[in-house]
């Protein structure tokens, strides 16, 4: 069972009491419980079942403008105590930043909590277990699968307390539950991986375990005998799966973290069009039930909707205290980056996209972590399936895609299929004139 | 004697008759306690943007029955979690009987000392050498605009406590300095990045003011990346440099030969023991046991003794990296290769030091030989598809080589190719071996552990670079 919230307040309010006796001018604590619980299978059999109870305190202690953090998952009272005092000694040493304090009163969260984000539902052992195997199952029913890397069911349940010395102290009770299946297709010599899996704060909301078996099935074998093609420069459809990422980039760009110290493409872009006049960008904290939803940051700083880019301009950062007055801002509540993240649907249904130019490629997987996001260089080892007049043909693998961020998002074309899946969602994405790098 | 159980109500015989009495009828497992602190301290943007310090206390205890593992882990080291874990770990192997395998390689190895880096250097004396640091990178050039700098420390003391009593022990230090420069000329911005570290204590990296070269380094990287062209794409021939650049090593055939993918047959590797999978001379070995090095371990973390391994000899595939049970179930023995992040994750077979030896031809050799093709010399990280073989890393710093000589630098690009084909590609292996500088942490399955690579210079006939000029 996780810890109930006089438990975690009782521990956060010792630490700030007890900053504040040593001397600090101000302080900040959460405290965090989670219980997760993950069940492993492999050709349907337990792999693995795990269980964990953590429990962990973050303080931050400031004396005037100086500031040290420390944690610890050691709660004792005794050992409390004494990480208090060691963070306490630290902030002495620490040199001064102006720049330093807590955030704002007026901009804590305040609202009523209704957004629904735990579900009470307990999945034992017996249901994670029969859940995957019947996605396992699935999955071996398609004959050129011929072995998994595993799946797993997990249930995380998790609450937490935000306390600082300006009188802000709350927290809430999440919950996250996760199947995933990764099953291996052979055939002729090859020999492909793919997965597929579902997330979400309900169980019920929850993908169906054959609907999971079966995608990541179709997905390994739809890779079996790829191809390599010759190096050239193609328009690129971008798969729901990686379309996402383009937007995880973009706002890691115009974080004010990164807006502040100018490592990023996207500096002084403010008001400015970075994207074609079709894209429009929403980050929003309070869909109900939802995987990225939460009514305040890090900080305790309240969550408002944020329209990011309207028309294809950029019309706001992501902005947390500290960096929000390095560029005379305040925070609008991303201490911790952005919440619920989606493109708006596009105009153009999926089929019309990969209809618009005779010969494309399909990408539903990249791999390697060649975004820069000082230059906006993008470089990515991908594989995925030609399109030829419409159709997705046979699969292509170890080649490497590439441009440049600043055109890629000038670029962009977008399906009118978003689904708000994840925390980051994107529809279907064409993106013209990139560099496919292959034989 | 154990020093974990002090200030709890439960000592160390109680717990050694919970372990036995939970794991008598399995094949395998231990009570893993692990007592670690770290600081981070971090310089951005002329300040010192935070200075945390984190204190983690917990144990995980594990049973094995065939190839089924249990595994409970806490925080709370007392009576009754570890009952409860207890309970747990039995009723998840309510029908199994096995015979619990107690053989485990005594060793009095050591690599590296007990120094506690953290207390070792003052706070202080960190902040102060941070600002000295970031007015040096500054003071370089004018085109230095951004410069972030940071410390991390870490001492982990582990102890194993495995049922009959044996209790093995290790104490882990472990440091690493970083420093990243930003130059701005013309509009343009590049980053160079370069970082030293070890099993040892700050001020073992930072005599002769060591700390300026790495300076000089990152911004070296920096500005050569300021003049850079658009990379080619496509196949060609690409010389790697020395050290750093093995990467490739780790990610082409590395994770390949772990061998939990291997029983499971889901690597590409799988039905390759004894078959040729890279070029005449090419020898690669993961050896934990290199001094002071970042990914080199006395002991594993299920107790096992590490050694130096040899996976490929001369070209043909010799061995996999084996925790105990992935050798257990392979009818092997471990290699010292059994992991994990910390008390919180499950062991896993893991690369330590992974190397590819010396062989006889100059880098100069290399570039002469080539006629088109790239130069890569600073890489940032990697990836693979262990099914498929197929594998990348990211170059930070690279030049085009035209009719035998080395041009402008290029653009960082993605290289990919084919584990099981690219070592057989190998034309050329150099006589300059040299291991990383330090700063290495390999990601499998959401667990990140400190790593070595090392590599002499490479000619490789083809990998494809994915450039943006074609």
């Amino acid at each position: 069972m996780i810890k109930n919230e006089d438990y975690l307040n009782k521990v956060a309010e010792r630490c700030l009491s007890k900053a504040k006796k040593l001397g600090a001018t101000d302080a900040s604590a959460i405290v965090v419980n989670s219980v997760s619980e993950n069940i492993n299978i492999r050709n349907k059999k337990i792999d693995g079942s795990e269980r964990s109870e953590s429990l962990g305190i973050n303080l931050t202690t400031y004396i005037n403008k100086k500031k040290s953090s420390i944690s610890s998952s050691n709660l004792n009272e005794k050992s409390i105590d004494s990480l208090v005092e060691r963070c306490f000694e630290a902030t002495k040493v620490t040199p001064e930043d102006e720049l330093n304090s807590l955030p704002d009163k007026e901009l804590h969260f305040q609202g009523q909590k209704k957004l629904n984000l735990f579900d009470e539902t307990e999945i034992n052992n017996e249901k994670k277990i029969n859940f995957i195997r019947e996605a396992e199952d699935e999955a071996f029913s398609n004959p050129q699968i011929v072995n998994t890397n595993g799946s797993a069911f997990s249930q995380v349940k998790s609450n937490f307390i935000l306390s600082n010395s300006n009188g802000f102290s709350d927290g809430y009770k999440t919950s996250q539950f996760t199947a995933y299946c990764e099953v291996v297709s052979k055939n002729n010599g090859s020999m492909e991986r793919d997965y597929e899996y579902t997330s979400k704060r309900f169980y019920n909301d929850l993908l169906s375990p054959k609907k999971i078996g079966n995608r990541a099935a179709e997905l390994a074998v739809n890779k079996l005998n790829p191809r390599k093609i010759k190096s050239e420069k193609m328009n690129i459809v971008f798969d729901k799966r990686i379309s996402k990422n383009f937007l995880s980039y973009f706002s890691n760009a115009i974080h004010s973290s990164a807006i502040a110290k100018g490592t990023t493409f996207l500096k002084d872009k403010i008001e400015k069009k970075i994207f074609n006049e079709k894209i429009n960008i929403t980050d929003k904290g309070d869909i109900e039930k939802a995987n990225g939803s939460k009514y305040f940051d890090n900080e305790g700083v309240e969550v408002k909707e944020l329209t990011l880019v309207k028309d294809g301009i950029l019309k706001n950062y992501l902005i947390d205290t500290y960096n929000g007055k390095k560029i005379n801002k305040k925070s609008n509540g991303r201490s911790g980056g952005s919440t619920n993240l989606y493109f708006e649907n596009g105009d153009i249904n999926y089929e019309d996209l990969i209809k618009s130019d005779e010969k494309m490629l399909y990408i539903n997987e990249t791999i390697g972590h060649g975004t820069n996001l000082i230059t906006g260089d993008y470089s990515v080892g991908a594989s995925g399936r030609m399109i030829e007049n419409g159709e997705l043909l046979y699969p292509v693998s170890e080649i490497t895609i590439a441009g440049n961020l600043n055109s890629i998002f000038q670029n962009i074309v977008l399906a009118n299929d978003l689904e708000l899946n994840y925390s980051t969602n994107s529809p279907t994405m064409l993106v013209t004139g990139m560099t496919v790098g292959g034989r | 004697m154990s020093n974990f159980f002090q200030n709890s109500d439960i000592d160390v015989n109680k717990a050694e008759k919970i372990v036995s009495d939970t794991l008598n009828k399995c094949d395998d497992g231990e009570l893993y306690l692990e007592d670690s602190k770290s600081e981070s301290i971090l310089l951005d943007d002329n300040k010192i943007k935070s200075s945390n310090y984190t204190t983690d206390l917990g144990y995980g205890f594990r049973a094995i029955t065939g190839d089924v593992v249990a595994y409970s882990h806490s925080n709370e080291i007392s009576n009754k979690s570890l009952k409860s874990s207890s309970e747990n770990l039995k009723s998840s192997h309510k029908s199994n009987i096995g015979s619990y395998n107690s053989d485990i390689k005594k060793t009095n190895q050591k690599f590296y000392s007990d120094v506690d880096p953290i207390e070792t250097k003052s706070l202080s004396s960190k902040i102060e050498l941070l600002n000295k640091i970031n007015e040096y990178a500054r003071s370089k050039d004018r085109s230095v605009k951004q410069v972030t700098a940071s410390f991390l420390g870490e001492k982990k003391d582990i102890e194993i406590l495995r049922s009959g009593g044996e209790l093995l022990k290790d104490t882990r230090p472990l440091v690493r300095i970083n420093v990243s420069v930003m130059v701005e000329k013309k509009g343009r911005k590049e980053t160079g990045v370069y970082g030293i570290g070890g099993r040892q204590s700050y001020d073992d990296y930072l005599v002769n003011d060591n700390w300026k070269k790495v300076c000089d380094e990152a911004f070296r990287i920096a500005s050569t990346n300021l003049e850079s062209k658009p990379s080619p794409a496509g196949e060609m021939q690409v010389v790697l440099g020395p050290g750093w650049p093995a990467i490739l090593i780790h990610e082409a055939v590395g994770h390949g030969l772990e061998g939990d993918f291997n029983r499971k047959k889901t690597s590409a590797f799988h039905d390759l023991v004894g078959k040729k999978v890279a070029s005449d001379g090419v020898t690669i070995i993961d050896d934990g046991t290199i001094e002071n090095r970042r990914g080199s371990l006395n002991i594993d973390d299920e107790g096992t003794p590490t050694e130096k391994t040899v996976l490929i000899e001369n070209g043909i595939l010799k061995n996999f990296m084996q925790d105990r049970m992935n050798a257990r179930l392979m009818n092997t023995k471990s290699t010292g290769n059994g992991r994990r992040e910390s008390y919180k994750h499950i062991v896993m077979p893991r690369m330590r030091n992974t190397i590819m030896l010396g062989g006889n031809n100059t880098q100069e050799e290399m570039i002469k030989s080539v006629n088109k093709g790239i130069f890569a010399v600073s890489f940032g990280g990697g990836q693979v598809d262990i099914t498929s073989g197929k594998f990348v890393f990211n170059c930070t710093e690279a030049y085009e080589i035209i009719n035998g000589k080395i041009g402008s630098p290029i653009k960082g690009a993605t290289l990919i190719g084919d584990g099981p084909s690219s070592l057989k590609e190998v034309l050329m292996v150099g006589n300059d071996m040299m291991m990383d500088p330090g700063i290495g942490t390999c990601g499998k399955a959401g667990q990140g552990v400190p790593v070595g690579v090392g590599q002499p210079s490479l000619l490789i006939n083809k990998m494809t670079v994915g450039g943006t000029k074609i």
